[in-house]
Protein backbone atom coordinates (compact mmCIF):
# COMPACT_ATOMS: atom_id res chain seq x y z
CA UNK A 1 0.00 0.00 0.00
CA UNK A 2 3.07 2.57 0.65
CA UNK A 3 6.50 2.08 0.05
CA UNK A 4 9.34 4.80 1.32
CA UNK A 5 12.71 4.65 -0.10
CA UNK A 6 14.76 7.45 1.65
CA UNK A 7 11.77 9.43 1.87
CA UNK A 8 13.34 13.16 2.67
CA UNK A 9 11.95 16.53 3.36
CA UNK A 10 13.82 19.57 4.21
CA UNK A 11 12.83 23.31 4.75
CA UNK A 12 15.36 24.96 4.07
CA UNK A 13 18.50 24.15 6.29
CA UNK A 14 16.04 22.17 8.67
CA UNK A 15 15.71 18.12 7.81
CA UNK A 16 12.55 17.07 9.21
CA UNK A 17 12.39 13.73 7.69
CA UNK A 18 15.63 12.50 6.69
CA UNK A 19 15.80 9.62 4.54
CA UNK A 20 13.46 7.13 6.28
CA UNK A 21 12.26 3.58 4.36
CA UNK A 22 9.59 1.80 5.18
CA UNK A 23 6.32 0.00 3.73
CA UNK A 24 2.79 -0.46 5.10
CA UNK A 25 0.83 -3.41 3.65
CA UNK A 26 -2.57 -3.93 3.29
CA UNK A 27 -4.84 -4.57 6.03
CA UNK A 28 -1.95 -3.44 8.77
CA UNK A 29 -1.88 -1.13 11.39
CA UNK A 30 1.23 0.56 11.43
CA UNK A 31 2.11 3.41 13.82
CA UNK A 32 4.63 6.52 13.89
CA UNK A 33 5.79 6.58 16.83
CA UNK A 34 8.05 9.55 18.65
CA UNK A 35 7.69 12.88 20.38
CA UNK A 36 6.49 16.29 18.89
CA UNK A 37 8.65 17.50 16.27
CA UNK A 38 9.99 13.68 15.46
CA UNK A 39 8.71 13.97 12.00
CA UNK A 40 5.84 12.09 12.32
CA UNK A 41 3.20 14.79 10.71
CA UNK A 42 5.37 15.80 7.93
CA UNK A 43 6.08 12.06 7.02
CA UNK A 44 1.69 11.99 7.46
CA UNK A 45 1.48 14.75 5.03
CA UNK A 46 3.55 13.32 2.43
CA UNK A 47 1.58 9.75 2.50
CA UNK A 48 -1.66 12.09 2.50
CA UNK A 49 -0.53 13.93 -0.83
CA UNK A 50 -0.51 16.94 0.29
CA UNK A 51 3.15 17.50 0.91
CA UNK A 52 5.61 16.87 -1.66
CA UNK A 53 8.85 15.41 -0.76
CA UNK A 54 11.82 16.93 -1.68
CA UNK A 55 14.18 13.29 -2.59
CA UNK A 56 13.64 9.83 -2.35
CA UNK A 57 11.06 7.89 -3.67
CA UNK A 58 7.34 7.23 -2.37
CA UNK A 59 4.70 4.84 -3.61
CA UNK A 60 1.20 4.95 -2.38
CA UNK A 61 -1.57 2.58 -3.81
CA UNK A 62 0.97 1.63 -6.50
CA UNK A 63 1.41 5.86 -7.67
CA UNK A 64 3.63 8.61 -7.25
CA UNK A 65 1.81 11.00 -5.10
CA UNK A 66 3.79 14.45 -6.52
CA UNK A 67 2.17 13.90 -10.02
CA UNK A 68 -0.99 11.73 -9.13
CA UNK A 69 -1.53 13.73 -5.82
CA UNK A 70 -5.62 13.88 -6.27
CA UNK A 71 -6.33 10.49 -7.46
CA UNK A 72 -4.25 9.26 -4.69
CA UNK A 73 -6.45 11.19 -1.98
CA UNK A 74 -9.75 10.09 -3.21
CA UNK A 75 -8.66 7.08 -2.03
CA UNK A 76 -7.70 7.92 1.31
CA UNK A 77 -9.20 8.99 4.48
CA UNK A 78 -7.80 11.62 6.86
CA UNK A 79 -8.12 12.14 10.06
CA UNK A 80 -6.21 15.46 10.94
CA UNK A 81 -4.21 16.66 14.64
CA UNK A 82 -6.62 19.78 14.12
CA UNK A 83 -10.25 19.17 13.85
CA UNK A 84 -11.29 21.28 10.37
CA UNK A 85 -14.56 20.55 10.43
CA UNK A 86 -17.35 23.29 9.83
CA UNK A 87 -18.84 24.22 12.86
CA UNK A 88 -22.11 26.23 11.44
CA UNK A 89 -22.79 23.05 9.95
CA UNK A 90 -24.80 19.99 11.07
CA UNK A 91 -23.08 16.86 12.48
CA UNK A 92 -24.46 15.27 9.48
CA UNK A 93 -23.72 18.02 7.23
CA UNK A 94 -20.64 17.71 8.07
CA UNK A 95 -20.03 14.20 7.01
CA UNK A 96 -22.59 15.09 3.98
CA UNK A 97 -20.68 17.75 2.46
CA UNK A 98 -17.31 16.13 2.64
CA UNK A 99 -18.51 13.16 0.96
CA UNK A 100 -19.59 15.15 -2.05
CA UNK A 101 -15.88 16.21 -2.36
CA UNK A 102 -15.42 12.63 -3.50
CA UNK A 103 -18.19 13.07 -6.00
CA UNK A 104 -20.35 10.69 -3.94
CA UNK A 105 -24.08 10.57 -4.96
CA UNK A 106 -26.58 12.48 -2.14
CA UNK A 107 -28.72 8.94 -2.92
CA UNK A 108 -25.43 7.10 -1.45
CA UNK A 109 -24.56 9.52 1.24
CA UNK A 110 -27.94 10.14 2.80
CA UNK A 111 -27.62 6.07 4.03
CA UNK A 112 -23.64 6.14 4.73
CA UNK A 113 -24.30 9.21 6.40
CA UNK A 114 -26.59 7.64 9.21
CA UNK A 115 -24.45 4.18 9.05
CA UNK A 116 -21.14 6.33 10.13
CA UNK A 117 -23.11 8.56 12.69
CA UNK A 118 -23.97 4.82 13.91
CA UNK A 119 -20.84 3.70 13.84
CA UNK A 120 -18.62 7.05 15.52
CA UNK A 121 -22.38 6.72 18.11
CA UNK A 122 -23.26 10.05 17.72
CA UNK A 123 -26.73 9.29 16.72
CA UNK A 124 -28.18 11.55 19.63
CA UNK A 125 -26.21 14.32 18.02
CA UNK A 126 -27.34 14.29 14.24
CA UNK A 127 -28.62 16.92 13.71
CA UNK A 128 -26.80 18.87 16.56
CA UNK A 129 -24.64 21.83 15.86
CA UNK A 130 -20.97 20.38 15.17
CA UNK A 131 -19.91 23.87 17.49
CA UNK A 132 -21.61 22.06 20.47
CA UNK A 133 -19.53 18.56 20.33
CA UNK A 134 -17.15 17.59 22.96
CA UNK A 135 -13.29 17.40 22.08
CA UNK A 136 -13.95 13.51 21.75
CA UNK A 137 -17.00 13.72 19.98
CA UNK A 138 -15.45 15.95 17.70
CA UNK A 139 -13.23 13.58 17.03
CA UNK A 140 -14.98 10.62 16.61
CA UNK A 141 -17.28 12.75 14.14
CA UNK A 142 -13.86 13.12 11.91
CA UNK A 143 -12.71 9.62 12.16
CA UNK A 144 -16.10 9.04 10.94
CA UNK A 145 -15.80 12.00 8.32
CA UNK A 146 -12.20 10.08 7.15
CA UNK A 147 -14.37 6.60 6.36
CA UNK A 148 -17.07 8.35 4.22
CA UNK A 149 -15.23 6.91 1.26
CA UNK A 150 -15.02 4.11 2.22
CA UNK A 151 -11.09 4.54 1.69
CA UNK A 152 -8.21 2.20 1.34
CA UNK A 153 -6.13 3.62 3.87
CA UNK A 154 -7.55 5.39 7.03
CA UNK A 155 -4.53 8.32 8.38
CA UNK A 156 -4.45 9.44 11.85
CA UNK A 157 -2.63 12.05 13.01
CA UNK A 158 -2.23 11.98 17.00
CA UNK A 159 -6.08 10.64 17.21
CA UNK A 160 -6.56 11.09 21.01
CA UNK A 161 -4.37 13.88 22.08
CA UNK A 162 -6.16 16.43 23.92
CA UNK A 163 -8.95 13.45 24.81
CA UNK A 164 -9.36 12.45 28.31
CA UNK A 165 -9.37 8.49 29.27
CA UNK A 166 -12.96 7.66 28.73
CA UNK A 167 -12.92 9.37 25.54
CA UNK A 168 -9.69 7.84 24.27
CA UNK A 169 -10.87 4.12 24.74
CA UNK A 170 -13.95 4.82 22.79
CA UNK A 171 -11.62 5.99 19.87
CA UNK A 172 -9.82 3.49 20.52
CA UNK A 173 -12.96 0.27 20.22
CA UNK A 174 -13.81 2.03 17.31
CA UNK A 175 -10.41 2.38 15.77
CA UNK A 176 -9.92 -1.31 16.83
CA UNK A 177 -13.30 -2.59 14.75
CA UNK A 178 -12.16 -0.93 11.75
CA UNK A 179 -8.82 -2.92 12.38
CA UNK A 180 -10.46 -6.24 12.02
CA UNK A 181 -12.42 -5.27 9.24
CA UNK A 182 -9.48 -5.00 7.29
CA UNK A 183 -8.99 -1.36 7.08
CA UNK A 184 -5.32 -0.39 6.60
CA UNK A 185 -4.82 2.31 9.14
CA UNK A 186 -1.44 4.57 9.90
CA UNK A 187 -1.34 6.05 13.00
CA UNK A 188 1.05 8.61 14.16
CA UNK A 189 0.91 9.08 18.34
CA UNK A 190 3.59 10.30 20.92
CA UNK A 191 1.97 7.86 23.38
CA UNK A 192 3.35 4.40 23.86
CA UNK A 193 0.01 2.78 25.20
CA UNK A 194 -1.87 3.80 22.12
CA UNK A 195 0.80 2.35 19.64
CA UNK A 196 0.93 -1.05 21.30
CA UNK A 197 -2.71 -0.89 21.73
CA UNK A 198 -3.50 -0.11 18.03
CA UNK A 199 -0.48 -0.64 16.15
CA UNK A 200 0.77 -4.62 14.32
CA UNK A 201 3.97 -2.99 13.58
CA UNK A 202 5.56 0.22 14.16
CA UNK A 203 8.95 2.50 13.49
CA UNK A 204 10.01 4.70 16.47
CA UNK A 205 11.09 8.09 14.89
CA UNK A 206 13.18 11.04 16.29
CA UNK A 207 14.72 14.17 15.12
CA UNK A 208 13.66 12.77 11.55
CA UNK A 209 15.10 9.27 11.36
CA UNK A 210 13.68 6.09 12.53
CA UNK A 211 15.20 4.84 15.54
CA UNK A 212 13.85 1.11 15.29
CA UNK A 213 10.70 -0.80 13.65
CA UNK A 214 8.79 -3.81 14.48
CA UNK A 215 5.89 -4.97 16.79
CA UNK A 216 5.25 -3.62 19.83
CA UNK A 217 6.10 -6.96 21.84
CA UNK A 218 9.71 -7.48 19.22
CA UNK A 219 10.65 -3.95 20.17
CA UNK A 220 10.07 -4.43 24.10
CA UNK A 221 11.75 -7.44 23.53
CA UNK A 222 15.12 -5.99 21.17
CA UNK A 223 15.32 -3.15 23.18
CA UNK A 224 14.09 -3.73 26.63
CA UNK A 225 13.74 -6.56 29.38
CA UNK A 226 10.54 -8.09 30.28
CA UNK A 227 10.06 -6.49 33.67
CA UNK A 228 10.86 -2.45 34.83
CA UNK A 229 11.56 -1.98 38.76
CA UNK A 230 10.70 1.94 39.50
CA UNK A 231 12.31 3.37 42.73
CA UNK A 232 11.70 6.36 43.93
CA UNK A 233 13.93 7.74 46.41
CA UNK A 234 13.20 11.23 46.44
CA UNK A 235 14.59 14.07 43.66
CA UNK A 236 17.31 15.09 45.85
CA UNK A 237 18.73 10.78 46.79
CA UNK A 238 18.20 9.49 43.42
CA UNK A 239 21.59 10.11 41.85
CA UNK A 240 23.43 9.20 45.00
CA UNK A 241 21.49 5.43 45.63
CA UNK A 242 21.47 4.42 41.90
CA UNK A 243 25.71 3.78 41.51
CA UNK A 244 25.09 1.43 44.69
CA UNK A 245 22.58 -0.54 42.92
CA UNK A 246 23.16 0.05 39.21
CA UNK A 247 24.67 -3.62 38.93
CA UNK A 248 21.18 -5.31 40.07
CA UNK A 249 19.29 -5.36 36.80
CA UNK A 250 20.75 -5.50 32.73
CA UNK A 251 20.58 -1.90 33.12
CA UNK A 252 19.33 1.31 35.00
CA UNK A 253 18.00 4.90 33.90
CA UNK A 254 18.14 7.46 36.39
CA UNK A 255 15.49 9.93 36.11
CA UNK A 256 15.09 13.20 37.46
CA UNK A 257 12.31 11.68 39.45
CA UNK A 258 13.40 8.37 40.05
CA UNK A 259 15.43 5.06 39.01
CA UNK A 260 14.71 2.30 36.53
CA UNK A 261 15.93 -0.70 36.73
CA UNK A 262 15.15 -3.37 33.44
CA UNK A 263 15.71 -6.86 34.62
CA UNK A 264 13.77 -9.88 33.84
CA UNK A 265 12.08 -10.62 37.19
CA UNK A 266 11.14 -7.33 39.00
CA UNK A 267 10.14 -8.75 42.07
CA UNK A 268 13.87 -9.83 42.82
CA UNK A 269 15.55 -6.53 42.13
CA UNK A 270 13.10 -4.94 43.98
CA UNK A 271 13.73 -7.77 47.12
CA UNK A 272 17.62 -7.06 46.24
CA UNK A 273 17.26 -3.12 46.85
CA UNK A 274 15.99 -3.72 50.40
CA UNK A 275 18.87 -6.14 51.24
CA UNK A 276 21.75 -4.01 50.28
CA UNK A 277 19.32 -1.32 52.86
CA UNK A 278 18.09 0.80 50.62
CA UNK A 279 14.33 1.81 51.19
CA UNK A 280 12.61 3.49 48.25
CA UNK A 281 10.22 6.18 49.36
CA UNK A 282 7.86 4.25 46.08
CA UNK A 283 8.36 1.09 44.45
CA UNK A 284 6.64 -0.38 41.04
CA UNK A 285 7.25 -3.16 39.09
CA UNK A 286 5.64 -3.31 35.69
CA UNK A 287 6.23 -4.61 32.57
CA UNK A 288 7.95 -2.68 30.01
CA UNK A 289 6.78 -0.55 27.50
CA UNK A 290 7.55 1.19 24.50
CA UNK A 291 8.08 3.83 26.46
CA UNK A 292 11.02 2.30 27.59
CA UNK A 293 11.93 1.44 24.34
CA UNK A 294 11.98 4.91 23.47
CA UNK A 295 14.27 6.22 26.29
CA UNK A 296 16.70 3.41 25.13
CA UNK A 297 17.05 4.83 21.77
CA UNK A 298 17.21 8.13 22.50
CA UNK A 299 18.29 8.81 26.73
CA UNK A 300 14.71 10.58 26.59
CA UNK A 301 10.90 10.33 27.13
CA UNK A 302 8.56 10.45 25.03
CA UNK A 303 5.76 12.95 26.60
CA UNK A 304 8.61 15.51 28.12
CA UNK B 1 -21.20 4.27 26.28
CA UNK B 2 -23.57 1.33 24.43
CA UNK B 3 -21.36 -1.17 22.75
CA UNK B 4 -22.73 -1.38 19.55
CA UNK B 5 -22.64 -3.45 16.46
CA UNK B 6 -23.09 -1.08 14.03
CA UNK B 7 -19.71 -1.80 11.67
CA UNK B 8 -19.93 -0.50 8.36
CA UNK B 9 -21.96 -3.79 7.08
CA UNK B 10 -21.72 -2.72 3.63
CA UNK B 11 -18.10 -1.46 2.57
CA UNK B 12 -17.63 -1.29 -1.05
CA UNK B 13 -14.06 -0.05 -0.74
CA UNK B 14 -13.13 3.91 -2.70
CA UNK B 15 -12.10 1.57 -5.78
CA UNK B 16 -15.45 0.62 -6.53
CA UNK B 17 -17.14 3.73 -5.56
CA UNK B 18 -14.98 7.11 -6.49
CA UNK B 19 -14.45 8.07 -10.01
CA UNK B 20 -11.52 10.55 -10.07
CA UNK B 21 -12.80 11.69 -12.92
CA UNK B 22 -16.14 12.66 -12.26
CA UNK B 23 -14.27 14.54 -9.26
CA UNK B 24 -11.56 16.36 -12.30
CA UNK B 25 -14.65 17.53 -13.85
CA UNK B 26 -16.98 18.31 -11.04
CA UNK B 27 -14.43 19.45 -8.49
CA UNK B 28 -15.59 23.14 -8.91
CA UNK B 29 -18.82 22.30 -7.85
CA UNK B 30 -18.86 20.39 -4.98
CA UNK B 31 -16.56 23.06 -3.40
CA UNK B 32 -19.37 25.54 -4.77
CA UNK B 33 -21.90 23.24 -2.83
CA UNK B 34 -20.11 23.87 0.43
CA UNK B 35 -19.92 27.55 -0.13
CA UNK B 36 -23.26 28.01 -0.56
CA UNK B 37 -24.51 25.16 2.30
CA UNK B 38 -22.59 27.52 4.17
CA UNK B 39 -23.91 30.39 2.96
CA UNK B 40 -27.53 28.73 3.92
CA UNK B 41 -26.81 29.19 7.49
CA UNK B 42 -26.81 33.08 7.22
CA UNK B 43 -29.65 33.72 4.22
CA UNK B 44 -31.66 35.54 6.84
CA UNK B 45 -29.21 38.05 7.46
CA UNK B 46 -28.37 38.02 3.36
CA UNK B 47 -31.77 38.85 2.50
CA UNK B 48 -32.17 41.58 5.14
CA UNK B 49 -29.40 43.18 4.28
CA UNK B 50 -30.07 42.68 0.34
CA UNK B 51 -33.12 44.61 0.83
CA UNK B 52 -32.59 46.60 3.81
CA UNK B 53 -29.93 48.75 2.51
CA UNK B 54 -30.92 49.72 -1.33
CA UNK B 55 -33.78 50.65 0.50
CA UNK B 56 -32.31 53.04 3.50
CA UNK B 57 -30.01 54.13 0.57
CA UNK B 58 -32.86 55.03 -1.45
CA UNK B 59 -35.30 56.62 0.61
CA UNK B 60 -32.12 58.90 2.32
CA UNK B 61 -30.09 59.99 -1.05
CA UNK B 62 -31.56 58.94 -3.70
CA UNK B 63 -35.56 60.84 -2.35
CA UNK B 64 -33.88 62.74 -0.16
CA UNK B 65 -30.81 64.39 -1.52
CA UNK B 66 -32.33 63.62 -4.83
CA UNK B 67 -35.02 66.18 -4.23
CA UNK B 68 -32.70 68.54 -3.51
CA UNK B 69 -30.32 68.14 -6.77
CA UNK B 70 -33.20 67.88 -9.07
CA UNK B 71 -34.31 71.16 -7.59
CA UNK B 72 -31.14 73.04 -8.12
CA UNK B 73 -30.35 71.37 -11.90
CA UNK B 74 -33.80 72.05 -13.02
CA UNK B 75 -36.31 69.55 -15.34
CA UNK B 76 -33.55 68.02 -17.53
CA UNK B 77 -31.72 66.34 -14.36
CA UNK B 78 -28.07 65.13 -14.53
CA UNK B 79 -27.71 64.23 -17.95
CA UNK B 80 -31.02 64.07 -18.86
CA UNK B 81 -32.49 61.85 -16.26
CA UNK B 82 -33.53 62.27 -12.22
CA UNK B 83 -30.79 61.92 -9.61
CA UNK B 84 -32.01 58.51 -8.90
CA UNK B 85 -31.76 57.30 -12.01
CA UNK B 86 -28.25 58.94 -12.69
CA UNK B 87 -27.83 56.91 -8.93
CA UNK B 88 -29.08 53.62 -9.85
CA UNK B 89 -26.24 52.09 -11.66
CA UNK B 90 -23.77 52.89 -9.13
CA UNK B 91 -25.65 51.51 -6.46
CA UNK B 92 -26.63 48.37 -8.38
CA UNK B 93 -22.81 47.96 -9.53
CA UNK B 94 -22.01 48.64 -5.47
CA UNK B 95 -24.28 46.28 -4.16
CA UNK B 96 -23.24 43.40 -6.66
CA UNK B 97 -19.28 44.24 -5.55
CA UNK B 98 -20.19 44.39 -2.12
CA UNK B 99 -22.46 40.63 -2.13
CA UNK B 100 -19.43 39.22 -4.31
CA UNK B 101 -16.45 40.04 -2.10
CA UNK B 102 -18.24 38.89 0.96
CA UNK B 103 -17.76 35.31 -0.46
CA UNK B 104 -14.37 35.54 -1.22
CA UNK B 105 -12.66 37.88 1.35
CA UNK B 106 -13.21 36.38 4.74
CA UNK B 107 -14.28 33.04 3.68
CA UNK B 108 -10.97 32.30 2.04
CA UNK B 109 -9.38 33.62 5.14
CA UNK B 110 -11.26 31.65 7.46
CA UNK B 111 -10.50 28.84 5.06
CA UNK B 112 -6.91 28.65 5.96
CA UNK B 113 -6.71 30.24 9.30
CA UNK B 114 -9.61 29.67 11.36
CA UNK B 115 -11.87 26.69 10.42
CA UNK B 116 -9.14 25.44 7.85
CA UNK B 117 -12.11 24.00 5.56
CA UNK B 118 -9.61 24.26 2.40
CA UNK B 119 -7.31 21.99 3.78
CA UNK B 120 -10.05 19.37 4.19
CA UNK B 121 -11.59 19.88 0.32
CA UNK B 122 -7.88 19.64 -0.66
CA UNK B 123 -7.26 16.55 1.78
CA UNK B 124 -10.44 15.01 -0.23
CA UNK B 125 -9.02 15.40 -3.29
CA UNK B 126 -10.13 19.13 -5.02
CA UNK B 127 -7.26 21.35 -6.49
CA UNK B 128 -6.59 24.48 -5.50
CA UNK B 129 -8.41 24.95 -9.07
CA UNK B 130 -11.67 23.47 -7.90
CA UNK B 131 -11.30 25.08 -4.63
CA UNK B 132 -10.69 28.79 -5.93
CA UNK B 133 -13.64 27.83 -8.60
CA UNK B 134 -16.19 26.65 -6.17
CA UNK B 135 -15.82 30.27 -4.08
CA UNK B 136 -16.09 31.96 -6.99
CA UNK B 137 -19.41 29.90 -8.18
CA UNK B 138 -20.66 30.48 -4.70
CA UNK B 139 -19.78 34.61 -4.80
CA UNK B 140 -21.14 34.57 -8.33
CA UNK B 141 -24.77 33.33 -7.20
CA UNK B 142 -24.44 35.54 -4.21
CA UNK B 143 -23.49 38.39 -6.67
CA UNK B 144 -26.65 38.03 -9.09
CA UNK B 145 -28.62 36.91 -6.07
CA UNK B 146 -27.77 40.41 -4.12
CA UNK B 147 -28.25 42.11 -7.44
CA UNK B 148 -31.67 40.77 -8.12
CA UNK B 149 -33.09 42.04 -4.73
CA UNK B 150 -31.33 45.39 -5.24
CA UNK B 151 -32.69 45.99 -8.35
CA UNK B 152 -36.24 44.89 -7.23
CA UNK B 153 -36.10 47.62 -5.10
CA UNK B 154 -35.00 50.25 -7.66
CA UNK B 155 -37.61 49.32 -9.99
CA UNK B 156 -39.84 49.24 -7.48
CA UNK B 157 -38.52 53.56 -6.43
CA UNK B 158 -38.59 54.47 -10.14
CA UNK B 159 -34.73 54.20 -10.21
CA UNK B 160 -34.50 52.46 -13.57
CA UNK B 161 -36.86 50.56 -16.12
CA UNK B 162 -37.29 47.11 -15.36
CA UNK B 163 -36.27 46.36 -19.05
CA UNK B 164 -32.87 47.65 -18.32
CA UNK B 165 -32.26 45.66 -15.46
CA UNK B 166 -30.57 42.86 -17.54
CA UNK B 167 -28.18 45.37 -19.00
CA UNK B 168 -27.42 46.95 -15.84
CA UNK B 169 -27.31 43.62 -14.53
CA UNK B 170 -24.69 42.35 -16.99
CA UNK B 171 -22.69 45.43 -16.18
CA UNK B 172 -22.72 44.73 -12.25
CA UNK B 173 -21.89 41.25 -12.41
CA UNK B 174 -18.66 42.19 -14.34
CA UNK B 175 -17.83 44.64 -11.37
CA UNK B 176 -18.82 42.05 -8.72
CA UNK B 177 -16.82 38.95 -10.23
CA UNK B 178 -13.52 41.39 -11.23
CA UNK B 179 -13.62 42.66 -7.73
CA UNK B 180 -14.55 39.36 -5.61
CA UNK B 181 -11.26 37.81 -7.48
CA UNK B 182 -9.09 40.47 -6.62
CA UNK B 183 -9.95 40.26 -2.73
CA UNK B 184 -10.28 36.63 -2.94
CA UNK B 185 -6.02 37.07 -4.43
CA UNK B 186 -5.90 39.21 -1.18
CA UNK B 187 -7.54 36.76 1.03
CA UNK B 188 -5.29 34.15 0.31
CA UNK B 189 -2.16 36.56 0.77
CA UNK B 190 -3.30 37.34 4.10
CA UNK B 191 -1.88 34.93 7.16
CA UNK B 192 -3.61 36.62 10.22
CA UNK B 193 -6.46 38.67 10.96
CA UNK B 194 -4.05 42.25 11.73
CA UNK B 195 -6.91 44.11 10.38
CA UNK B 196 -6.53 43.76 6.89
CA UNK B 197 -10.44 43.49 5.48
CA UNK B 198 -10.94 46.69 7.96
CA UNK B 199 -8.24 48.49 6.41
CA UNK B 200 -9.80 47.32 3.03
CA UNK B 201 -13.84 48.37 3.95
CA UNK B 202 -11.86 51.71 4.99
CA UNK B 203 -9.18 52.81 2.73
CA UNK B 204 -9.86 51.29 -0.75
CA UNK B 205 -14.20 49.97 -0.72
CA UNK B 206 -14.98 53.72 1.08
CA UNK B 207 -12.90 55.89 -1.53
CA UNK B 208 -13.78 53.96 -4.55
CA UNK B 209 -17.78 54.53 -3.56
CA UNK B 210 -16.99 58.27 -3.09
CA UNK B 211 -14.95 58.44 -6.37
CA UNK B 212 -16.07 56.38 -9.14
CA UNK B 213 -18.61 58.94 -10.28
CA UNK B 214 -21.07 57.44 -7.94
CA UNK B 215 -22.87 60.71 -6.40
CA UNK B 216 -21.75 63.06 -9.53
CA UNK B 217 -20.25 62.60 -13.06
CA UNK B 218 -16.27 61.64 -12.73
CA UNK B 219 -15.68 65.12 -15.09
CA UNK B 220 -16.33 66.74 -11.68
CA UNK B 221 -14.20 65.33 -9.41
CA UNK B 222 -10.61 67.10 -9.41
CA UNK B 223 -8.12 65.53 -12.37
CA UNK B 224 -5.87 64.61 -9.51
CA UNK B 225 -8.72 62.43 -7.92
CA UNK B 226 -10.10 61.25 -11.15
CA UNK B 227 -7.09 58.36 -11.42
CA UNK B 228 -9.12 56.60 -8.28
CA UNK B 229 -12.53 56.16 -10.76
CA UNK B 230 -9.80 54.89 -13.80
CA UNK B 231 -8.56 52.25 -11.65
CA UNK B 232 -12.12 51.39 -9.90
CA UNK B 233 -13.94 48.47 -11.26
CA UNK B 234 -17.24 50.42 -9.91
CA UNK B 235 -16.17 53.41 -12.40
CA UNK B 236 -16.15 51.16 -15.37
CA UNK B 237 -19.21 49.12 -14.19
CA UNK B 238 -21.21 52.04 -13.57
CA UNK B 239 -19.88 54.16 -16.80
CA UNK B 240 -21.20 50.94 -18.84
CA UNK B 241 -24.76 50.82 -16.30
CA UNK B 242 -25.30 54.37 -17.39
CA UNK B 243 -24.62 53.92 -21.11
CA UNK B 244 -26.68 50.48 -21.38
CA UNK B 245 -29.56 51.99 -18.98
CA UNK B 246 -30.53 55.54 -20.14
CA UNK B 247 -27.70 55.80 -22.78
CA UNK B 248 -24.88 58.02 -21.23
CA UNK B 249 -22.76 58.98 -24.37
CA UNK B 250 -19.75 56.05 -23.95
CA UNK B 251 -17.40 56.04 -26.93
CA UNK B 252 -17.48 52.59 -28.05
CA UNK B 253 -14.01 51.84 -27.46
CA UNK B 254 -14.10 53.29 -23.95
CA UNK B 255 -17.00 50.37 -23.49
CA UNK B 256 -14.63 47.83 -24.89
CA UNK B 257 -12.37 49.10 -21.79
CA UNK B 258 -14.84 49.27 -19.62
CA UNK B 259 -15.66 45.50 -20.42
CA UNK B 260 -11.51 44.47 -21.11
CA UNK B 261 -10.89 46.32 -17.68
CA UNK B 262 -13.37 44.02 -15.34
CA UNK B 263 -12.60 40.84 -17.28
CA UNK B 264 -9.00 40.92 -17.12
CA UNK B 265 -9.32 41.87 -13.04
CA UNK B 266 -11.13 39.05 -12.54
CA UNK B 267 -8.65 36.86 -14.50
CA UNK B 268 -5.73 38.22 -12.76
CA UNK B 269 -7.10 38.01 -9.43
CA UNK B 270 -8.02 34.16 -10.41
CA UNK B 271 -4.48 33.33 -11.30
CA UNK B 272 -3.04 35.25 -8.36
CA UNK B 273 -5.68 33.20 -5.97
CA UNK B 274 -5.18 29.87 -6.96
CA UNK B 275 -1.41 29.99 -7.47
CA UNK B 276 -1.65 31.16 -3.35
CA UNK B 277 -3.76 28.69 -2.86
CA UNK B 278 -1.61 26.32 -4.23
CA UNK B 279 1.55 27.25 -2.40
CA UNK B 280 -0.50 27.53 0.72
CA UNK B 281 -1.74 24.17 0.79
CA UNK B 282 1.82 22.89 -0.02
CA UNK B 283 3.18 24.68 2.75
Amino acid sequence: MIVAKSLTKTYGDFTAVDGINFTVTRGEAFGLLGPNGAGKSTTMRMIGATLERTSGDLEILGKDPNSKGPEIRAHLGVVPQQDNLDRELKVWENLYIYGRYFGLSRKFLKRKVDELIGFVQLEEKRDAKTESLSGGMKRRLTIARGLVNEPEILMLDEPTTGLDPQARHVLWDRLFRLKEQGVTLVITTHYMDEAEQLCDRLIVMDKGKIMAEGSPADLIRDYSSREVVEVRFGSAKNAEVAPKIEDLGDRVEVLPDRILIYAENGEEILHQIGVRGFEPVTSLVRRSSLEDVFLRLTGRTLVD
Amino acid sequence: MQPTSSRPSSWIGSNQLIDPDRIRRFGYWYAAEYRLRNMGKWWTAIVAFGLGNPLLYLVSIGLGIGALVNQSVGPNGIEGVSYLEFLAPALLATACIQGAMDETSFPVFEGFVWTKYIYAMNTAGLTESHITGGIMIASFIRCVATGLMYGGILIAFGAIDAAHLPALMLASIFAGMGFAATMMAFAAYTKEDDGFFAVVGRFVIAPMFMFSGTFYPIENTPIYLQWIGWISPLWHSTNLGRNLSYGHPVEPWLMAVHFAFLASLYFVGFYFAARKFKSRLAE
